[in-house]
């Protein structure tokens, strides 16, 4: 197992940094199926950290952890120095952790404006009064913040789907749209669930093109969950591997790839 | 022509007062999923309480004590303070305990809370019919009594400009304000909401506390034309035919369907026997006067109607979906 603790520079020039995210001795049950067993690893800063595993293997319990959706009966997560039992939406969300959903979560009757607005709803302090009356500091604030979703919409290139609600938009493009309010959050780690599940060749490239770029250009850590191999492997820093709520390998992409146990959990070897 | 016109404004007056009512459906419909069947109840204990406040009644005791009795300026504010508290214990004691659960257990958990909040109001409050005096004005608009011979109340006047005024107030909060936006987010995608830092809880007091002011306006305007009994919690039902005809998630839907149903009953309770008889005297007897208490069912057969053509209602949101 590949463990790193001191800053590395990858080939292409991007600084990874120290532990940002541990979760130490996870185990998480519903009733009497174990989701995720005894599980730990760690996410270092300014990395592309995947989690991959065949259908089932706990991944998405895995994010929901994170973030505080799912309490485990067991372990820690240490999110930049805190140690705590379990994690709360709401922390997850003011410490700075943002994501995606697997089937797209998005407010469907809104634009795609008003739903990269709400990735600013914590970055928007105006009290109910203020906002009551929408003059002054409450309309103020709400200029500044559109100036900076405008960027994300630019960044993202869905300048020509602001005005449409989001729920008569391709999938692809929806896709995209959850992103950007995932980015107007100013995210510190970024959880990706499925970012390209359902895509074509072509938005799948985009898709990558964007993961990349928002973690040069803004230092995100990312943690993302894909099936396609090819793109994990293209993308990925380092990768953890699950299989039926366990962790069977954490390593570099090609470390991985050459692990009899990753095999096996693909090929579906029996297990004893 | 005259009577006509009087027929059609009178029934737009009290078009607004069931606009009210379905205003209050809405907001928490949108918000949470809820339907909030407690709400004509909320508009009694509202209506209730600030004529307790104005009067110093007691609670509980039910005595006046003039000494006690509040002005309206401190009693307005006072009863929304009440029904924000009440919006916080539906919150602490309701909701939290309910996130996820299926439609049906909600709503009997709101015939629950109308059931108790009922029951509250009789025994904080009395149960014997009340006057409420905020001082608004009654009987007819003189001014267009003389001039033109129309017969308009005045309090119905006040009634609408207020209900106007809450929309337009409203209107402006859902789709230009942080909370506004956050509101909307809630209602569409709970998970979704809470991923970006939204708080559930806070949204879920906030728009209860609005359903309780429009409860309170809505208290205080029907109490205003026949005073404050318990009979009032019984509106809520005539939420339904409007609402159905408005859709349950659209504001304006509310307002206009409210409208719809007023004049619809006003026209069909004066002209409905006429146009029976002309379009069915031909062949059987057909008294002109059967057309009597439509506000009983009127609108209940609108509403069949809607059910049949347009099930989404005028302004709902079709159901599109990709998938």
């Amino acid at each position: 197992m590949n463990v790193m603790t001191k800053p590395t520079i990858t080939e292409d020039h991007r600084t990874i940094g120290d532990v940002q995210m541990e979760v130490k001795n996870i185990t998480l049950r519903f009733g009497g199926v174990t989701a995720i067993h005894n599980t730990s690893f760690n996410i270092r800063h300014g990395e592309i950290r995947a989690i991959i595993g065949p259908n089932g293997a706990g991944k998405t319990s895995m994010l929901n952890v994170i973030n505080g959706f799912y309490h485990p009966q067991e372990g820690t997560i240490t999110f930049k120095g805190e140690e705590r039992r379990d994690m709360r939406p709401h922390i997850a969300a003011t410490q700075g952790i943002a994501r995606t959903f697997q089937n797209v979560a998005l407010f469907k009757g809104m634009t795609t404006l008003d739903n990269i607005m709400t990735g600013r709803s914590l970055k928007m302090k105006k009290n109910i009064f203020w906002q009551i009356l929408y003059e002054g500091p409450a309309k103020m604030e709400e200029i500044e913040n559109r100036k900076f979703v405008e960027t994300i919409i630019d960044f993202l290139e869905i300048q020509h789907i602001r005005r449409m609600p989001v729920g008569k938009l391709p999938y692809g493009l929806q896709k995209r749209v959850e992103l950007g309010r995932a980015l107007a959050m100013e995210p510190e780690l970024l959880l990706l669930d499925e970012p390209m599940a359902g895509m074509n060749v072509e938005e799948k490239e985009d898709m990558s093109r964007f993961i990349i770029d928002i973690n040069e250009e803004f230092g995100t850590t990312i943690a993302l969950i894909e099936h396609d191999m090819g793109v994990v492997m293209d993308l990925s820093d380092r990768v953890v591997v699950l299989d039926h709520g366990e962790l069977i390998a954490d390593g570099t992409p090609d470390e991985v790839q050459k692990n009899q146990d990753v095999i096996d959990a693909y090929l579906g070897v029996a297990h004893d | 022509m005259l009577f006509f016109l009087e027929t059609v404004i009178s029934g737009l007056l009290a078009g607004v007062m069931y606009s009210l009512v379905a205003l209050g459906f809405v907001l928490i419909f949108k918000a949470s999923g809820v339907f909030n069947f407690a709400q004509g109840v909320l508009a009694l204990f509202a209506a209730l309480t600030l004529v307790g406040l104005l009067s110093g009644t007691t609670p509980f005791t039910h005595v006046d004590n003039p000494a006690l009795a509040m002005p309206a300026w401190a009693a307005i504010p006072a009863t929304i303070l009440v029904m924000v508290l009440i919006a916080v214990l539906v919150e602490r004691f309701i909701l939290r305990h309910l996130v996820n659960q299926d439609q049906i257990i909600l709503f009997m958990s709101m015939v629950g809370l109308a059931y108790v909040l009922e029951g509250a109001g009789d025994i904080i409050w009395g149960s014997d019919v009340k006057v409420i005096d905020l001082g608004l004005p009654q009987g007819a608009w003189d001014w267009l009594l003389d001039s033109h011979g129309l017969y308009i109340e005045k309090i119905e006047l006040v009634a609408a400009g207020v209900a106007g005024a809450l929309v337009i107030v409203l209107a402006i909060f859902f789709q230009k304000t942080r909370i506004g936006r956050a509101l909307r987010a809630v209602a569409d995608d709970h998970q979704a909401a809470l991923s970006v830092g939204i708080s559930l809880r806070t949204i879920w007091i906030i728009v209860w506390s609005v359903a309780g002011v429009v409860a309170l306006v809505t208290g205080v305007m029907w109490g205003a034309k026949s005073g404050i009994q318990f009979s009032l919690s019984l509106i809520a039902l005539k939420a339904l035919p409007v609402l159905i005809l408005g859709g349950f998630e659209s504001i304006p839907g509310a307002i206009v369907g409210g409208l719809i149903i007023g004049v619809g009953e006003k026209l069909a309770e004066v002209y409905g026997g006429e146009v029976i008889v002309a379009l069915f005297g031909r062949w059987i007897e057909i008294d002109p006067g059967i057309f009597t208490a439509t506000e009983n069912w009127f609108a209940y057969v609108l509403a069949l109607v809607f059910l049949l053509f347009r099930p989404q209602g005028l302004f709902g949101e079709k159901i599109i979906e990709r998938v």
